[in-house]
């Protein structure tokens, strides 16, 4: 459902959303550039309340800030002499990434332009109450075997980490 | 009986005769509902630290609090008072930005879980169709605020409080959102208001009676809530004797008044969510809808006292196994038992 008064509201986020990216990328401070990194990822979870998504937002905040965020943070107190220290973000290949970033923008923009106007449309009628069950459901029978991929994925993520969280102690 | 939806109406009625209109009328009218909630919510903290004291002193067979009014009720009014008055002390070498922010994101993020809270029949702000999971999503700030607080005082024992309590929230979570889930099975929404309606009827149609899976998620549940609102046995993050303070060492004067009523709203929160999700929410004879919910929350709320003041506190290494090892395992296979009767149809 789009309403007029979506314009301001998506300004504001989406300003959040870039200024707290550049953050993340620029701050010296590592824990700072975490804490952004929160501030962004809270943002997208605006973006997503707007367009009706409220399962998706929920979801947002909760794996990306809840769980991702938070373990981040944790990991870099863990880490002895980091408070101090000053992050160099920019690295010799600065010029490189560069090109390879303004590469993807203009592809983005070209995909943008490219894309006919009619296929990028909001829905004009709001969700089912029920989306959310809805959501399950199609992840249960229809696209069971995407979802089950990424648990894989999350389970290989998990033993690698127990590995080298071994390897370190002997 | 007390319903917001007059009051919501009268709210409205009340803008629109001002002359408002459309999106403006909207923000009026629930920022008003945000500060009446707010004032509540201070009033409901204030309570709880005096009962705190009270139960506290009874159990250690003191008084408490005696002189400042009858049993002394207003002490804490006059605490809070103090507090606003104090220095607000800033050390020398804080992170400036992250020590002014952390008390704030904590005492915000306290507040954010009423939006879905449904007081009674009706008394509620916004049903959103993702209720608790809104609640568990929001509730993450709070773990980020503690860490930011840990981190911005640059105190090494701010720093350990903010590190163990998010390891503890973020062991505590999986056994908390699984005993929640073994209750979304049956309702078949994440709603708070469809949540509360599934319990209708007589008094064994709440979550807590229904046998086996509804014992054992509420006491899950209210294991997982007590080291989530990081309360003894589970107060390992600000453990006295150990850490001084844990996280909130370093602050003073308004900001710890902040995490100090931030702590006792999220005690009251996980207590409501408790009274909704297993003791039939607003549901009771012949009192007002509202009066049912707050004389149960505040029956949950002494519970969690009573285990405050009766346990002794878990070591680090004994917390963590507790969690994985033990709560872990019982949450999940009583949701695999839920999951099951609910296929059978083995439920009423």
């Amino acid at each position: 459902m789009v309403e007029s008064n979506v314009g301001p509201v998506f300004y504001i986020l989406a300003f959040l959303i870039i200024a707290s990216a550049v953050m993340v990328v620029s701050l010296k401070n590592i824990f700072h550039c975490a804490l952004a990194l929160v501030m962004c990822l809270f943002s997208v979870a605006g973006i997503y309340i707007l367009l009706n998504a409220e399962f998706l937002a929920a979801a947002q905040v909760l794996i990306y800030v809840g769980a991702v965020a938070v373990l981040m943070i944790f990991a870099i107190m863990l880490t002895t002499n980091l408070a101090s220290r000053n992050i160099k973000q920019v690295t010799e290949n600065a010029l490189v990434s560069v090109f390879i970033c303004a590469l993807f923008c203009l592809g983005t923009i070209f995909l943008l332009w490219a894309t006919p106007a009619k296929i990028w449309r909001y829905a004009t009628e709001s969700l089912p109450v029920d989306n959310t069950a809805i959501i399950g459901k199609y992840l249960m029978t229809e696209f069971v075997l995407p979802f089950e991929v990424v648990s894989l994925l999350l389970m290989a993520a998990m033993i690698g980490a127990i590995v080298l969280a071994r390897k370190e102690r002997s | 009986m007390l319903e917001l939806l007059p009051v919501f109406e009268w709210l409205y009625g009340l803008a629109e005769s001002i002359g408002l209109s459309g999106t403006l009328l909207t923000v009026v009218v629930y920022s008003v509902l945000g500060v009446m909630m707010f004032g509540i919510l201070a009033l409901l903290a204030l309570f709880l630290v005096w009962w705190e004291r009270k139960i506290a002193a009874h159990i250690q067979q003191r008084f408490g609090p005696m002189r400042t009014g009858w049993h002394g009720w207003y002490q804490t009014i006059m605490d809070a008072l103090k507090l606003l008055q104090k220095e607000d002390i800033r050390v020398e070498k804080r992170d400036k930005v992250v020590f002014f922010w952390a008390p704030i994101i904590c005492f915000v993020a306290a507040f954010l879980a009423y939006v879905v809270m449904p007081f009674g029949k009706g008394l509620i702000v916004a049903d959103l169709n993702i209720g608790i999971l809104y609640i568990i999503a929001v509730t993450t700030f709070t773990v980020i605020s503690l860490l930011m607080a840990g981190w911005g005082s640059n105190n090494k024992y701010a720093l350990l409080g903010g590190m163990r309590s998010a390891a503890q929230v973020v062991s505590y979570e999986v056994p908390m959102v699984a005993s929640i889930l073994t209750v979304i099975i049956f309702t078949g929404s994440l709603s708070m208001v469809d949540i509360v309606e599934s319990q209708s009827g007589w008094v064994w149609n709440w979550f807590i009676f229904r046998v086996p899976f509804g014992p054992i998620a509420f006491i899950t549940y209210i294991i997982a809530a007590t080291a989530e609102a990081n309360r003894t046995p589970f107060d390992i993050p600000e453990a006295e004797q150990e850490l001084v303070a844990g996280f909130n060492i370093e602050y003073s004067g308004m900001k710890f008044a902040m995490f100090f009523l931030a702590e006792f709203v999220n005690m009251f929160t996980v207590s409501a969510i408790a009274v909704t999700l297993f003791f039939g929410g607003w549901q009771g004879a012949f009192l007002p809808s509202w009066a049912w919910f707050l004389g149960k929350t505040l029956l949950v709320v002494l519970l969690l006292m009573l285990f405050r003041w009766t346990y002794p506190r878990l070591r680090v290494d004994q917390l963590m196994e507790f969690a994985w090892k033990i709560l872990v395992p019982i949450t999940f296979a009583n949701l695999i038992i839920a999951a099951i009767m609910k296929y059978a149809g083995w439920y009423w």
